[in-house]
């Protein structure tokens, strides 16, 4: 009599379990920074800024500064 | 613009140190603060590899995920960057890196951590550019002057590359398909050329018989 009560109660114990709490990220809290290009250097052209920033970068390549042969 | 990287190139970085030392000096970093270190594996063994160590900007930084303060930003050039006027020092960053990047100044006695330093591509921080409130707490702003950091300028082999993602990963791709791979990337005909496929030298024609 006992054991059959407690059957249907196993088979729903399962079902109590804790909502999982997820994790959701921050947004940041300081303060604003400035575009690179915002600055007396480039005024504001983003561009200009690019180019830049691309030329130095392709200029790492010595094979493209450098004849060779292979 | 596309996302600012590092590459380190291990078959050619040679542990010179000169990235550690061109960031010290360009940022004046205080002594113990490495915002950038050369790591080698298997030191002194022959087939020793080196990389050099900083931030390297994730796309998906857990360093902004586990700060507490939420002081850590990613600019929309994908830089890393952080405030310190926020940072409370907790570490939590440092955990989370899995560079080791975050710094932290031992400020006063009893191991007190002082505000979190980290590499900054050279892009400074929230200040006004070139500010000398930037410089003082960040370091020199090279981003905002049209410049690559200084590490990747300064690096004499060329191992260590940062800019745009896109275009180092072009370089870097070019760089391994012209080397090749394994004992093609070592030796006297990678550093000079190899003779069998230099172009034949034009000789002078002959002036009359030799005396």
């Amino acid at each position: 009599m006992t054991a059959a009560a407690l059957v249907p109660l196993g088979l729903v114990a399962g079902c109590g379990e804790k909502p999982v709490t997820v994790y959701k990220a921050g947004k940041y809290q300081g303060k604003a920074d400035s575009q690179p290009w915002d600055n007396e250097r480039f005024k504001g052209d983003r561009n200009a800024w690019e180019k830049a920033i691309k030329d130095r970068s392709v200029a790492q390549n010595e094979y493209a500064r450098v004849a060779h042969s292979k | 613009m596309a996302r600012m990287k590092f590459i380190s190139d291990a078959e050619r970085c040679i542990e010179c140190n000169g990235c550690v030392t061109a960031c010290k000096n360009e940022h004046e970093i205080p002594w113990g603060v490495n915002r950038r270190r050369v790591v080698t594996i298997d030191d002194g063994i022959p087939g020793e590899r080196s990389i050099s160590v900083a931030c390297m900007h994730c796309s998906d930084a857990p360093c902004i995920a586990v700060c507490p303060v939420d002081t850590i930003y990613k600019t929309t050039e994908g830089i890393v960057l952080h405030d310190k006027d926020l940072c409370i020092g907790c570490g939590y960053c440092f955990y989370a890196c899995p560079f080791g990047a975050p710094q932290f100044p031992q400020d006063g006695a009893f191991g007190l951590r002082g505000k979190m330093d980290k590499c900054t591509f050279c892009a400074g921080g929230p200040e006004a550019d070139g500010s000398e409130a930037e410089f003082k707490k960040y370091g020199r702003n090279r981003i905002s002057e049209g410049k690559l950091p200084a590490c990747a300028e300064m690096c004499s082999t060329k191992a260590l590359l940062g800019g745009d993602g896109d275009v180092i990963a072009d370089i870097y791709r070019n760089r391994v398909v012209f080397r090749g791979k394994g004992s093609e990337v070592w030796g006297w005909g990678t550093a000079y050329g190899k003779p069998e496929k230099q172009q034949p030298q034009q000789q002078p024609a002959a002036q009359g018989a030799k005396s």
